[in-house]
């Protein structure tokens, strides 16, 4: 019928489609295993694979030579994790003091964590001696169906004028989703007042260019309302006090915080997390052993009602508790510059001269008003998966499900539930697949989690053959000489 | 890694049949203090080894319930290092005062040698290179089986 239709078809045994940092990761894996890049493809709309993860950390005040917030063995560009990006940086930029902290985190020292630019020239090292780009298929995946002989058909639309129809189709027998974050979620009063007035200027989302916020404090004075947190928030202040204190500005910060975390919090001394000043700590946007340790094996064993409760007893919102973001805060708050409050916002308004006002309502009734020239939303990317084409129809059509928290259901292994063909396989990894058998999917060790589970199950199907002991060290040192796989 | 509790014992376990063989191999013929015959002396270095390997699952029970108390249920990568030193005491005394009479008393040079150099390069291993032909390892939580 495709045929018929004049849709060209192409034959590839393995489509990835998203070409961020899960396919990045998932052929990565699957190279190193041993399967040629003949075999493989992955369908993008973006050029490398870091290109959407760069744009966000930019976005949200991480410049490459800025610290992500990443455990220094969680190395996307090395499923081995080892060396560390400590000991390379360490190595690199003759600095003993990393090995340090790294040696004493986070008992003594902040936990170490790598530069943005480290990892990204890493990426790129990694992607060209994997081939990445002959793989690299330009365009945007419109559906992924079933065959009636097995296997899944793929459709992409290429970019305008690189194919001679419309759209093209993929046809294989394995298919990997992973397109990242379905989009942002505004607050629902930020987006109310972004429609209703049109403005997209002074009610941004972090993860947006907002630059222009940054260079109107700098001539003038001014005041930000910051809402939420987590670790975007702490990146927007330490940046707002940054700016501050370089260049000697006026800047007014009001921080509202939904759930004010006022110390330690949990319900028993067994699950205890600290906090403090509004803010939940949390070294990593999970607790650690979620990737590898006790947490990990539990939530493996749980199912429906269960698992979700889980997932809620070691989520909510929170960020790294680090000693300058300290300072700066403890600063503020004396200097009568910072203000933290609990509250949640019942509308925003303009004033007739052109400001914003905040109608925030606390726990214990009172409403404040506070006025400011902008306003920097930075509780996440966090979108219902529905919003995502490619999920949509394959809640649709494509026999999937949603999990106990509402995403993508996925297998221990990262097959989606229901959607298998004849003798293929549809798997997906990363945020779309969060509250499954691993909790940490939308993190760098969680996507290297998820692709060894995939790449160990297209072993068990003859795909490729199941790295031992022996190949994975000789791909180790192929890996440090930087030579081919 | 940021072991489970099975994951503990079959790390501590796997890394002293390996690395703790390899650096008793090597050292205990330039160990200082004790003489006597090499064979009775590697004896007593391999004892030195199953001990820590005995006295090591009732070790890892302790800290396992000691990790408990810690919200991200993790083992930070010093306290690897540093729980050698009530290790080493209590193994130390309990050779001393011999209760554990199989194994002739050790010099305190020797003793102490040995055991911190077995030490110190099984948690190095721990800490990285394992994670080279093992790469299900660290995702386990430190189990090898």
């Amino acid at each position: 019928m495709v045929a018929a239709a004049g849709i060209p078809i192409y034959d590839t045994p393995f489509l990835t489609v998203g070409g961020g940092m899960g396919s990045f990761v998932t052929l990565d894996y699957l190279r190193i295993y041993g399967v040629p890049t003949s075999q493989m493809r992955v369908v993008s709309n973006i050029d490398h694979p870091w290109q959407t993860y760069e744009f966000l950390t930019r976005c949200s005040q991480i410049p490459r030579k800025e610290r992500i917030r990443s455990d220094s063995s969680s190395r996307p560009d090395n499923l081995w994790g080892f060396p560390s990006y400590a000991l390379e940086e360490a190595w690199k930029e003759r600095k003993p003091s990393y090995l340090w902290q790294i040696l004493t985190e986070p008992l003594l020292n902040d936990y170490w964590t790598p530069r943005a630019g480290t990892v990204f020239e890493n990426l790129e090292r990694e992607a060209k001696r994997i081939g990445y780009w002959d793989m690299l298929v330009k365009g945007q995946v419109r559906m992924i169906r079933r065959r009636s002989d097995g296997g899944y058909f793929t459709v992409i639309t290429p970019p305008g004028g690189a194919a001679p129809t419309k759209r093209i189709v993929f046809r294989s027998r394995f298919v990997h989703v992973a397109v990242g974050y379905p989009g942002l979620k505004f607050l629902p009063d930020l987006q109310e007042f972004r429609t209703k007035h049109g403005d997209y200027q002074h009610v941004v989302n972090a993860y947006e260019p907002h630059e222009q916020v940054y260079e109107f404090l700098k001539t003038r004075s001014g005041t930000v309302v910051v809402r939420g947190g987590g670790i975007v928030a702490s990146r927007v202040l330490q940046r707002l006090f940054d700016d501050r204190e370089k260049l000697n500005l006026k800047t007014q910060i009001i921080h509202i915080f939904r759930t004010f975390v006022t110390g330690s919090h949990g319900p028993n001394a067994w699950s205890r997390r600290k906090g403090g000043n509004g803010w939940a700590y949390q070294g990593f946007n999970y607790p650690k052993s979620v990737w590898g340790g006790q947490l990990k094996a539990e939530m493996r064993k749980l199912e429906g009602a269960e698992r979700a409760q889980k997932y809620k007893n070691m989520g909510g919102t929170n960020t790294p508790y680090r000693r300058r973001w300290q300072e700066q805060m403890r600063a503020g708050r004396e200097g009568g510059y910072y203000h933290a409050v609990q509250g949640t916002v019942d509308r925003v308004e303009r004033t007739p001269d052109g400001k914003l006002v905040s109608y925030v309502r606390s726990g214990d009734g009172i409403v404040r008003e506070p006025v400011s020239d902008y306003i920097i939303d930075c509780t996440g990317l966090e979108a219902d998966i529905a919003e995502h084409r490619v999920f949509a129809d394959l809640l649709q059509h494509g026999g999937a499900g949603r999990n106990p928290v509402g995403r993508l259901d996925v297998e221990r292994h990262f097959e989606v539930k229901g959607t298998a063909s004849g003798d293929g396989a549809l798997y997906a990894s990363g945020s779309a697949t969060l509250g499954g058998y691993f909790p940490g999917v939308d993190t760098f060790l969680g996507l290297q989690i998820a692709a060894q589970e995939i790449a160990d199950d297209l072993a068990g199907r003859g795909f490729v053959r199941k790295m031992g002991p022996l190949r994975s060290t000789s791909q180790w040192f192929k890996w440090a000489r930087n030579s081919p796989v | 890694m940021v072991p489970t509790l099975l994951g503990r014992i079959q790390t501590r376990l796997f890394l002293l049949a390996t690395v703790g063989v390899i650096i008793t191999l090597l050292v205990v013929p330039v160990l200082p203090g004790p003489s006597g015959p090499l064979g009775d002396r590697y004896a007593g270095g391999f004892l030195v080894l199953v001990a820590v390997g005995v006295l090591g699952i009732v070790w890892e029970l302790i800290y396992h319930f000691l990790m408990q108390f810690r919200w991200e249920k993790d083992w930070p990568t010093l306290f690897g290092l540093l729980t050698l030193v009530p290790e080493g005491l209590v193994l130390y005394f309990l050779l001393r005062s011999s209760a554990v009479d199989f194994i002739d008393p050790v010099p305190p040079a020797a003793f102490w040698t040995h055991f911190t150099l077995v030490w110190v390069c099984m948690w190095l291993v721990a800490n990285g290179p394992m994670r080279v032909p093992f790469i299900r390892w660290r995702f386990r939580g430190g189990r090898v089986l």
